[in-house]
């Protein structure tokens, strides 16, 4: 069937900010969908609240609204575009709920918007869970046996018959928030209470506990002609009971005979039929009984999700492009294959290599919750490595993970074999029946313990096959290791390589170094050949060059000549790494395809538009260290290497690679060390005449006393040589610093402790610059809404900056270019200044891009990392055309989003540790209503009546007066704990006194439970206390959903916002035009 | 134990045999399935051929006792990349190393066997000696040369049944066939009765049958139209086999007389006999289609049926009458995967709708021969 002509625009709603369970996938696909149906002559309308999406590039879609995904403001959307139709199924769970909820309300029917790829009753079918339970009753499968319940009550009655443990798993959430297992009936309440405060619909189910069955997943396609296609099968190593987004999982299905994957296969395309699924692609997960083959349906979702962006780069099949087309009438046999071009997407793909994703977590960032792993996801990114075997795949991937290792163990990290000779029996199989984030490391340190396969089996329940391969790559460590430097000999190191051994590994196996083993190497000629990733196990000729490296005999990595240049990407998202590097990656690449120069990516997360084999002109589908990239670099000889653009782990390499001859563009990797470097950095400043907060060093606690007492608390404690501030600390007083202090020493391993003034109360300012080395331009200058002292990345911020003078908007750019300047920059610069009575501070420096880029780019509408890109290249601005800075008219909020909700037991204050996972942004002519959105969009509703509840330490009482009193009179009634009512009732403020949690009942926290409070605002006192009054109150508000600021500055914004939307209404407009506004 | 591949085109591959030593010759062909190893290993066929698989480990689930497609191995030696010395199935009862030095034959591992399919893809397919002995490879390179084609050759005498059976409790259960039917006796009232002529047929097709109701009586592939007819079956039914399809002349004139007496339903080999049978020629694909995600097209219907697919020849619809059309086309090449001749009952198809291994997609076309038979009687 050729495409529908009735059609003539078709809205697509993203995904939002990146949590935990929706990262940057559904950038991938959304991006793609963007692109496959414009490519169509469809106008694409477009809604996302997140900035650093490629999809929300102006060029992407033809009307891009940055605005909050809520049904209100799709509908405004909808009002204005009356698009002819509206694809549900490309931004996760956010765009499918949304659409759901617009279709629901009436707003699609009123304005003529059909729902195509799923109809609603298709979503309502497969999410909810009872419909989904009768229609699998009907075509013959068995899913597990569940109980739908409303209240803890029935919880309680459901469980007689399920028995425990029991699963609960709450309706209409997103990567299964708020579910759990239950061992008792404590947990039982707990999980339920939480589970049905979280669901959508104020429901969960109870379900039979498969814990410890295989678990499965098919990804599905199906066309208007009901032609069914499965793209990818994949294997969970861990089994059920992780949520699959915690659990490494493996592409394809390694443990099943033909039969028993072929019943699978008509089982997933059987639902799809009974589902209803008209177009694209789905998700079906599967539980299979390892004793007996028993099999159920655990759940299906009518829609792309991160399964198959995993499983279009594990196979080379773009499923969400296709997903697209189908959904405007075409059929799979009318859509041509990219890779072979001479074959059409009506296939599966067959795929000749394995392929292993590997969660990312970050459990160092929540101390205070445990690290275990249930059917809730926490994880916060993932890695995918392709291999020819598993063992080569899994070893690669956990290098790729970011976390200091190299492979399965073998690296001299903790844990590793042989380290831990304390380690007893009952600990080993504490670390294995538990799921958490290092069980993939305690296996083999098992093994190396005695532990059998049946044991560690009984434990774990990973099945056999798995551990046998684990086992097999314990067993050759173990030999290699015990016999030391001969494993250096030809034939020996050449199976280590084909196993998945790095040279760390190697290296530490002969007694040798990470050097030599890779002269040893390149003396023998042993190195990785490139095989292809082509869909069809080299049946066809593949023509996209998406490239694994392996080692074997045949090469098929094609030779090119012309002038080229190598990204390399960020890794696995975290905290503190996220999309946004993603998005400069991939403008690089664009730059290099607007200039005619080859460009090459090489990147390991496979949730990514940079990983899309569209993005670059060749792939590399690596791990990120300098062991991996050399061999890309050889094999490419590169004339240029980016590494500015994907955040820290290329930064990383740039010391090895620069020693190694790597031509890196841009600003020289010693300008980068310059500004990193302390001391350097002083003198810099001092020779520019530029201030900084005074600070100095200390390697024991009585050294940072007296430096403390020089000059003057509260300082700043970190340690040296860690990343996105951790164990990082504002310290108050001498009491405090001495509680810090050990910790900090011991976390700096022998470094010296870094103490900074901390400018209390100072506004922070972001700035990102681009620089060609002789004329510097401002990219864009931010103001943070909260003070300094919260990590930059945590931090809302606003452009164009609302309280600077113009004279100290001036002295910004002066400062900024001169260090540009100074450092010689060529490319993006980022610098974090603090203002304290009017004075300028430089905080910090660096050369390269920065998490603002994105968010600067699409306030402005100047592809900043582009154009950097260029100036890499050798252009000069002026060429380009970018001489000016851009101060547009509207106003645009950064907020970031946190994953405290995930984390039971964290407090959800911001520090000076980064916390959060992704960011909105907010756009409008006034701030007000900027803010408003980018409160909005972030998940917090600010109300414009009731009761606002102030709880405000001594220092900041007076300055939020008049917060106070401007809600006072915009009708709030104003709440607030003895101090700050007092304070409040002597200045003129009625304010009704209530208990703090400590002072009796009802107390703050029961009137907030009974939704009799609308609004908080608590600012901490400096010490850090857990459990104190103020966490119970922040956390409350947290899980109730009741906005809550924990600034001054904050409050003062929301106030302003919740001011502006009493006076007039939240409207919508597109990027594009604002940039024509500008 | 070391190994060398040699191709007739003077390419030499090296391996490590995983069942100890040994000597095979045979054309390489490449299958690129990601799950069946074990149907792979007993489709007769693969005779005459060394067949190589593009996933690279195998042997993960073991070997059992139910998924076999014939009761022994058929294939000359299997290429892999990485064997699995340790399998994880409920089902599983050997290791595939035990199963495979049972039937003598050659497992050769640690090959990079997606180099050997894109040789295959690039050159065509080709013989090759595979040897742990011989470490000289012009020797091997010589020996393959010289080594007989499949072009030419009738292999199907080779893996033919040497009696008629029938299919009872998923097994064969021989059956005495004379001229006269009186042996085997009529039909039970009700039940469809099928001849099958066995050029080297899978037990699936067996196994279809019996499950819609019918009763298969296999034939081995010298079976004249008399013997056949002096069951009484309700319909012919010609299977797959391996080997050139233009060197089985006297099977074609089998079919050829059975024509319009009873309905008749071929499978890949018995696809290209009945093609045959119905004017037209075959010809050699240069590799060839051996898989479980070839796309096939119902030009009735406009479907797509994802197929197993084993055949390395193909029908040339030029000379096919007017009588006969093209039902199915492969999507990838399209080339002929299914032919029809309506008047008399007769069609075929290409690729196997018995799967094993592959995806059930493609089942209806027992359904189809039955309503087909059905008519025919009525």
């Amino acid at each position: 069937m050729p495409k529908r002509q009735d059609l003539e625009s078709i809205l697509i709603i993203g995904s939002g900010p990146i949590v935990i369970g929706q990262a940057c996938e559904f950038d991938y696909s959304g991006t793609q969908a963007c692109k496959a149906l414009k490519e169509e002559g469809y106008k694409v309308i477009l809604v996302n609240s997140n900035p650093a999406t490629i999809m929300t590039d102006p060029e992407i879609a033809d009307r891009t609204y940055v605005e909050p995904i809520t049904p209100e403001a799709v509908a405004k959307v909808i009002e204005k575009e009356r698009p002819s139709a509206i694809l549900p199924t490309l931004g996760g769970q956010t765009g499918l709920n949304t659409a759901i909820q617009l279709a629901d309300q009436g707003v699609l029917a009123r304005f003529g918007v059909q729902m195509i790829g799923a109809s609603p009753d298709v979503i309502h079918k497969a999410e909810d869970r009872e419909r989904f339970r009768e229609a699998m009753r009907r075509i013959g499968l068995r899913v597990p046996d569940s109980v739908i319940v409303n209240s803890l009550g029935e919880a309680r009655d459901a469980v007689e018959r399920l028995g425990f443990p029991v699963i609960v798993r709450p309706s209409f959430t997103l990567g299964g928030t708020g579910g759990g297992i239950a061992y008792n009936l404590q947990e039982l309440e707990e999980i339920c209470a939480q589970g049905l405060e979280l669901s959508l619909i104020h429901e969960v189910m109870l379900e039979e506990s498969v814990i410890g069955w295989k678990e499965f997943e098919l990804e599905v396609m199906r066309d208007a002609k009901d032609n069914c296609v499965i793209i990818c099968s994949i294997e969970n190593l861990d089994p059920m009971g992780v949520h699959t987004g915690d659990s490494i999982t493996v592409a394809p299905a390694q443990t099943l005979t033909d039969r028993e994957y072929q019943k699978m296969r008509d089982a997933a395309i059987a639902i799809m039929r009974e589902i209803g699924v008209d177009t694209g692609g789905s998700n079906v997960q599967f539980a299979i009984n390892p004793r007996n083959g028993d099999m159920v349906v655990i759940e299906m979702n009518p829609r792309v999700s991160r399964s198959s962006a995993l499983a279009s780069k594990a196979t080379g099949f773009p499923i969400a492009k296709i997903a697209a087309k189908l959904a405007v009438g075409y059929t799979l046999d009318e859509i041509p294959n990219d890779i072979t071009k001479e074959t059409m997407a009506s296939f599966e793909p067959t795929i000749d290599y394995c392929v292993v994703k590997v969660p990312r977590w970050t459990f160092e960032k929540f101390p205070e919750t445990e690290d275990l792993l249930t059917t809730a996801m926490k994880s916060v990114g993932e890695t995918m490595a392709i291999g020819r075997t598993f063992k080569e795949a899994l070893q690669k991937g956990l290098r790729s993970l970011e976390i200091g290792r190299f492979g399965l163990c073998f690296d001299k990290k903790a844990p590793d074999i042989g380290v831990h000779t304390d380690l007893d029996r009952e600990e080993v199989i504490k670390r294995l029946r538990t799921p958490n984030s290092k069980r993939i490391f305690y296996i083999p340190i098992a093994m190396s313990l005695g532990f059998s396969i049946d044991e560690i089996y009984r434990h774990t329940h990973i099945d056999p096959w798995f551990l046998y391969q684990i086992k097999q790559i314990m067993d050759m460590g173990q030999e290699a290791m015990a016999k030391g430097s001969e494993c250096l000999r030809e034939e020996r190191l050449y199976e280590l390589k084909r196993h998945g051994f790095s040279d760390v590994q190697i290296a530490h196996f002969a007694g040798s170094t990470t050097d030599e083993v890779r002269k040893r190497r390149q003396g023998l000629s042993i190195r990785p050949v490139y095989k292809l990733v082509d869909t069809c196990a080299a049946e066809f000729e593949a023509y996209t060059p998406y490239y694994y490296s392996t080692y074997e005999v045949e090469d098929e990595a094609r030779h090119t000549s012309g002038k080229k240049v190598m990204i390399l990407g960020g890794g696995p998202n975290r905290i503190g790494q996220g999309i946004e590097f993603d998005y400069c990656c991939c403008h690089a690449s664009f730059a290099l395809r607007e200039e005619g120069i080859e460009s090459i990516m090489v990147n390991s997360n496979p949730e990514t538009v940079s990983t899309d084999y569209d993005t670059s002109d060749k792939l590399y589908f690596e791990p990120l260290t300098f062991e991996d990239v050399m061999h890309i670099v050889e094999k490419e000889e590169p004339d240029g290497v980016i590494l500015q653009f994907g955040g820290q782990t290329p930064l990383n390499l740039s010391g090895e690679l620069a020693r190694a001859g790597v031509p890196i563009l841009g600003t020289p990797p010693e300008s980068i060390d310059r500004a990193e470097d302390r001391k350097s950095f002083q003198k810099m400043l001092q020779k520019l005449g530029l201030k900084q907060p005074a600070n100095d060093t200390a390697f024991t606690l009585e050294e940072a006393l007296t430096i403390c007492d020089e000059i003057g608390y509260p300082v700043v404690v970190r340690p040296s040589y860690v990343l996105g501030g951790r164990a990082m600390r504002i310290v108050y007083d001498r009491d405090d610093l001495k509680d810090f202090m050990q910790e900090a020493v011991e976390v700096s391993h022998g470094h010296p402790v870094l103490i900074d003034k901390f400018l209390e109360d100072a506004i922070e300012v972001d700035v990102d610059a681009i620089s060609d080395g002789t004329l510097t331009v401002i990219g864009g200058i931010m103001e943070h809404i909260e003070e300094a002292g919260i990590h930059s990345g945590d931090s809302a911020c606003v452009l164009p900056p609302r309280t600077l003078t113009e004279d100290m908007i001036q002295e910004i750019m002066a400062a900024t270019k001169s260090m540009s300047k100074e450092l010689g920059v060529v490319g993006l610069m980022n610098v974090q200044y603090a203002i304290k009575d009017n004075e300028l501070f430089v905080l910090e420096v660096n050369p390269r891009a920065s998490r603002t880029v994105p968010f600067v780019s699409k306030a402005t509408g100047v592809p900043l990392a582009k154009l950097a890109t260029k100036v890499m290249l050798g252009k000069g601005l002026d060429e380009l055309g970018f001489t000016k800075e851009v101060f547009p008219r509207h106003v645009s909020v950064k907020e970031s989003v946190f994953p405290f909700r995930r984390f039971p037991g964290v407090d959800p204050v911001l520090g000076p540790e980064m916390k959060s996972t992704g960011e909105v942004m907010g756009i409008d002519e006034s701030f007000g209503i900027a803010f408003y959105k980018s409160q909005l969009a972030a998940g917090m509703v600010l109300p414009t009546e009731g009761k606002a509840l102030f709880s405000i330490r001594p220092k900041d009482k007076e300055a939020i007066l008049p917060v106070a009193a401007k809600l006072s009179e915009l009708g709030f009634t104003i709440l607030a704990t003895e101090g700050t009512a007092n304070y409040f009732n002597s200045h003129g403020l009625k304010a009704r006194t209530v208990f703090k949690v400590s002072e009796g009942r009802p107390n703050i926290v029961d009137l907030m439970m009974n939704g009799e409070i609308d609004l908080v605002f608590n600012t901490p006192s400096g010490r850090k206390k857990t459990r104190s009054d103020a966490y119970f109150l922040r956390r409350t508000a947290l899980e109730f959903e009741i906005p809550y600021f924990t600034t001054v500055a904050g409050a003062k914004a929301a106030c302003e916002a919740i001011s502006a939307l009493k006076k007039g209404e939240m409207l919508v407009r597109p990027l594009q035009d604002y940039y024509k506004m500008a | 134990m070391k190994a060398l591949i040699a191709f007739e085109d003077g390419k030499v591959f090296e391996g490590h045999s995983f069942t100890g030593p040994g000597e095979a010759v045979g054309e390489v062909v490449f299958n690129t399935a990601m799950t069946g190893y074990q149907e792979v290993l007993t489709d007769p066929s693969y005779k005459g051929q060394i067949v190589t698989m593009t996933y690279p480990l195998i042997g993960n689930y073991g070997v059992n006792s139910e998924d076999i497609e014939s009761s022994t191995i058929h294939l000359e030696a299997f290429v892999i990349r990485e064997y699995e010395a340790e399998y994880s199935n409920w089902r599983a009862e050997e290791s595939l190393r035990e199963y495979l030095v049972r039937h003598g034959v050659l497992g050769i591992h640690q090959v990079d066997t997606r180099a050997i399919t894109r040789h295959i893809r690039l050159k065509g397919a080709m013989k090759a000696v595979i040897s742990t002995d011989v470490s000289d490879p012009a020797t091997l390179v010589e020996k393959a040369r010289l080594a007989p084609g499949l072009e030419g050759r009738d292999l199907v005498k080779e893996v033919t049944t040497k009696n008629p059976y029938t299919w009872k409790d998923d097994r064969p259960l021989d059956v005495v066939v004379s001229k006269r039917m009186a042996d085997v006796g009529p039909p039970p009232k009700g039940t469809i009765r099928v001849a099958c002529i066995d050029c080297g047929l899978k037990y699936n097709q067996l196994r279809i049958f019996t499950k819609k109701g019918v009763e298969p009586i296999v034939f081995p592939c010298t079976v004249t139209p008399d013997e056949i007819l002096a069951v009484s079956p309700h319909g012919c039914f010609v299977s797959n086999g391996p080997g050139d399809p233009a060197a089985l002349p006297y099977i074609v004139d089998t079919v050829k007389s059975l024509l319009g007496k009873l309905p008749i339903f071929g499978i890949c080999l018995g696809h290209q006999i009945l093609g045959q049978a119905l004017g037209a020629s075959t010809y050699k694909l240069k590799f060839g289609h051996h898989g479980a995600n070839q796309p096939v097209k119902d030009l009735s219907t406009g479907k797509i049926e994802i197929t197993s697919q084993n055949h390395g020849f193909a029908v040339d619809q030029s000379a096919l009458g007017e009588d006969v059309r093209v039902t199915h086309i492969n999507l990838n090449d399209n080339t002929v995967e299914g032919i029809e001749a309506p008047d008399i009952s007769a069609f075929s198809v290409q690729y196997h709708p018995e799967n094993a291994p592959g995806p059930h997609d493609s089942e209806y076309l027992f359904d189809r021969f039955l309503k087909k038979i059905r008519s025919f009687w009525e």
